[in-house]
């Protein structure tokens, strides 16, 4: 008994030490299965863009000081007269999906009137050309490319999206000159009798 | 740990004398050990230890001022696959730049048996035979070409991206569809009658 609850309350540390909160995520979202394991290497930071079922954009990054200086870059940029505490509402916030039009009105609204505006949103307007007017997802791009040359970028959309959707965060990547992105997938089991079985089965034969 | 020795000191006691009443100092410890583990539950399913999957995807490089597009792919070694509507896969030999031969457009599935897999097996294993035999060289490599419909979803589109890692075709590439591709797919869902 001793033994098994020193056991336990040792995990449980563990736990509560290595845990890091999932932030809330602002659509259910089922990505496609791949057979795929690459993680994303630890320390980078994120631009995640989520796409949902219908299609609405929602866009996230996980670090502070980001959040923080693309969203003064998106104020001065689009002149959307953020106050400094609306501007402090959105580094509080985990993603966002609301076009610039509306951003000022969301962010001073109530936490729980805000949970509402984001499930029904409409999404960040984007574009298959970069430099259409309505492309505001190009503008978020910009920005968080800006302050930090290094973002990685990562597409989680749910596979029954449509593929313009997605096509059109893609067109905008390559507008900026981004060929390289992540495209965040469930893991499946590798079919028996195709090339990669064959390759993961070598390489557990050598270790 | 949380109990301690009340046997005594182990002398003996006279038969006259009344042994003192023992006080068992034992905690029970399970409703602790429970709650323990209720904790561990929670932080576990609210972990982020698990870092998400991804799939890394390399578009080919586009320069926008750049107009001419070398065309260096081989015939002999493209496969172009078509996504379409409701999880459809179309796919012909070759990129159908002659526009003169129309390509003979087949539609398969996603299905592990007799679906897009056994085709891209099939040509994989057909250019390398043309490379033993010298028609192609050895820097040729088998090419597929996607171009998903605007009627596809995504998740199509990472499947196909999927069987290539699976099949381990090295040379892919997502492409627009051109209006001549949506032509094929539409004559043939006319001539398979499919709505």
């Amino acid at each position: 008994m001793t033994a098994m609850c020193d056991v336990a309350f040792l995990l449980l540390t563990f736990f509560m030490l290595a845990t890091k909160f999932k932030p809330p995520e602002p659509v259910v979202v089922s990505t496609p299965k791949s057979i795929s394991d690459i993680t994303v290497p630890h320390g980078d930071i994120i631009l995640l863009l989520t796409v949902d079922a219908k299609g609405r954009i929602y866009v996230a990054m996980d670090d502070r000081p980001t959040r923080q200086s693309v969203i003064e870059m998106v104020n001065s940029d689009k002149d959307l007269q953020l106050t400094k505490g609306e501007m402090n509402t959105f580094v509080a916030d985990a993603s966002e999906g609301i076009p610039f039009s509306a951003l000022k009105a969301y962010l001073d609204a109530t936490p729980d009137q805000q949970k509402m505006d984001e499930v029904n949103a409409a999404g960040i307007p984007a574009d298959t050309a970069v430099l259409a007017p309505n492309n505001e997802l190009a503008e978020w791009i910009k920005a968080a490319r800006t302050t930090n040359s290094k973002i990685r970028i990562c597409i989680k959309a749910d596979g029954a999206a449509s593929y313009p959707s997605v096509q059109k965060i893609i067109k905008t990547l390559e507008g900026y000159k981004i060929f390289k992105f992540n495209l965040i997938t469930d893991l499946k089991g590798i079919p028996a009798g195709t090339a990669a079985y064959d390759d993961a089965h070598k390489a557990d034969a050598k270790k | 740990m949380a109990e301690m020795d009340t046997s005594g000191g182990g002398h003996k006691k006279g038969p006259g004398v009344k042994k003192g009443k023992k006080l068992s100092t034992r905690i029970d410890l399970t409703p602790m050990v429970d709650l323990g583990f209720l904790l561990i539950t929670f932080f576990m399913y609210t972990t982020t230890l698990a870092k998400p999957k991804t799939m890394e995807i390399n578009m080919p490089y586009k320069d926008p001022n750049d107009k001419v597009e070398p065309n260096k792919i081989k015939e002999s070694v493209a496969l172009t696959v078509l996504l379409s509507k409701n999880h459809r896969v179309y796919y012909y030999e070759g990129m159908a730049s002659d526009p003169t031969k129309p390509p003979d457009l087949k539609a398969t599935t996603f299905a592990a048996k007799n679906g897009i897999r056994d085709e891209i097996i099939a040509k994989k294993k057909m250019v390398d035979d043309l490379k033993r035999a010298g028609t192609l060289t050895a820097k040729d490599e088998m090419t597929v070409l996607i171009k998903p419909d605007t009627t596809s979803s995504y998740g199509d589109m990472v499947n196909m991206l999927d069987e290539m890692n699976i099949n381990d075709i090295k040379v892919y590439a997502i492409i627009d569809i051109t209006d001549v591709d949506q032509n094929f797919i539409k004559e043939t869902e006319v001539a398979n009658g499919v709505k």
